[in-house]
């Protein structure tokens, strides 16, 4: 029994960052932060991915994993060259501040 | 043994990313965000993944949270302000998280039970050779498309910050 763990608990933990990426995106302020909360639930599927890609016995998770990796690096490239644009352009790092195509 | 060592590193990483989210210094957030990648990174070994384990300290932790360093430092970013309209997140927040989260978990327990068992060292199912075998044959087109999504990328980060130049 204690060799081994369920493999839900890995889907539990998974639903568990997701849900903590998740409450960060949409509370945070800071636009650096909210960026942070989404790498954590990209970070969360890829747990997920991994896990099936063990329960399956099939690498095609695992190479799905390494895909999200490399559109997470892209992504934040390009989301970090916006923060800088934003910041220079506004001087705040706030997202409610960024409001100008709000109503 | 796999126990322990999956409570260690769930509680880790359910630890630092409560901090990722709870921290009002982005610096914090950003090591605490560390934290989670190293602590995935170790589960992924478990899970039989020794490739992308490797790729996870490399990309996330090495080049991605870096750059986050890089850009909380360049813009001085400090302490977030709070603001009137955050009363609302504790007292409606949090339990919709929790329901979120247990509705979630509810859905994977009843469709994984206890029988399906993960043991260390049982499927390794992601070592160099299995991965690259199926990036370079299953996956070609998908994997050369990445480098054109990447190649757009830095095109875009480049155009996009050059106006910091001038």
């Amino acid at each position: 029994m204690a060799e081994s763990v369920p493999l839900s608990w890995y889907l539990v933990l998974s639903a568990i960052l997701f849900g903590l990426g998740c409450a960060g995106f949409l509370f945070r302020r800071n636009i650096i932060t909210v960026f942070m909360s989404i790498e954590l639930m990209l970070n969360a599927v890829n747990l997920s991915f991994i896990a099936f890609s063990y329960y399956l016995d099939q690498t095609d998770g695992n190479v799905f994993a390494f895909f999200v990796m490399v559109v997470a690096a892209a992504e934040a490239a390009v989301g970090l060259a916006i923060i800088l644009t934003v910041f220079k352009n506004r001087a705040t790092l706030e997202v409610d501040e960024v409001a100008s195509m709000k109503n | 043994m796999h126990t322990v060592l999956f409570l260690i590193f769930a509680a880790i990483a359910t630890g630092c990313g409560a901090l990722v989210v709870t921290r009002r210094q982005p610096v914090s957030s950003a090591l605490a965000l560390v934290g989670v990648m190293v602590s995935l990174a170790a589960l992924y070994l478990m899970l039989g993944g020794p490739f992308i384990a490797a790729v996870q300290i490399i990309v996330y932790a090495g080049a991605i949270v870096v750059l986050f360093i890089f850009v909380i430092m360049l813009l001085n970013a400090g302490r977030e302000r709070r603001t009137e309209g955050s009363l609302m997140a504790p007292l409606l927040g949090i339990p919709l998280l929790i329901s979120l989260v247990g509705a979630l978990s509810y859905v994977v327990w009843r469709a994984f039970p206890e029988t399906q068992m993960v043991r260390l060292g049982g499927n390794v199912v992601g070592t160099p050779a299995q991965v690259g075998r199926s990036l370079f044959t299953t996956y070609l087109l998908p994997f050369e498309i990445t480098s054109v999504l990447i190649l757009i990328a830095i095109v875009g980060a480049v155009v996009l910050a050059y106006k910091e130049l001038d």
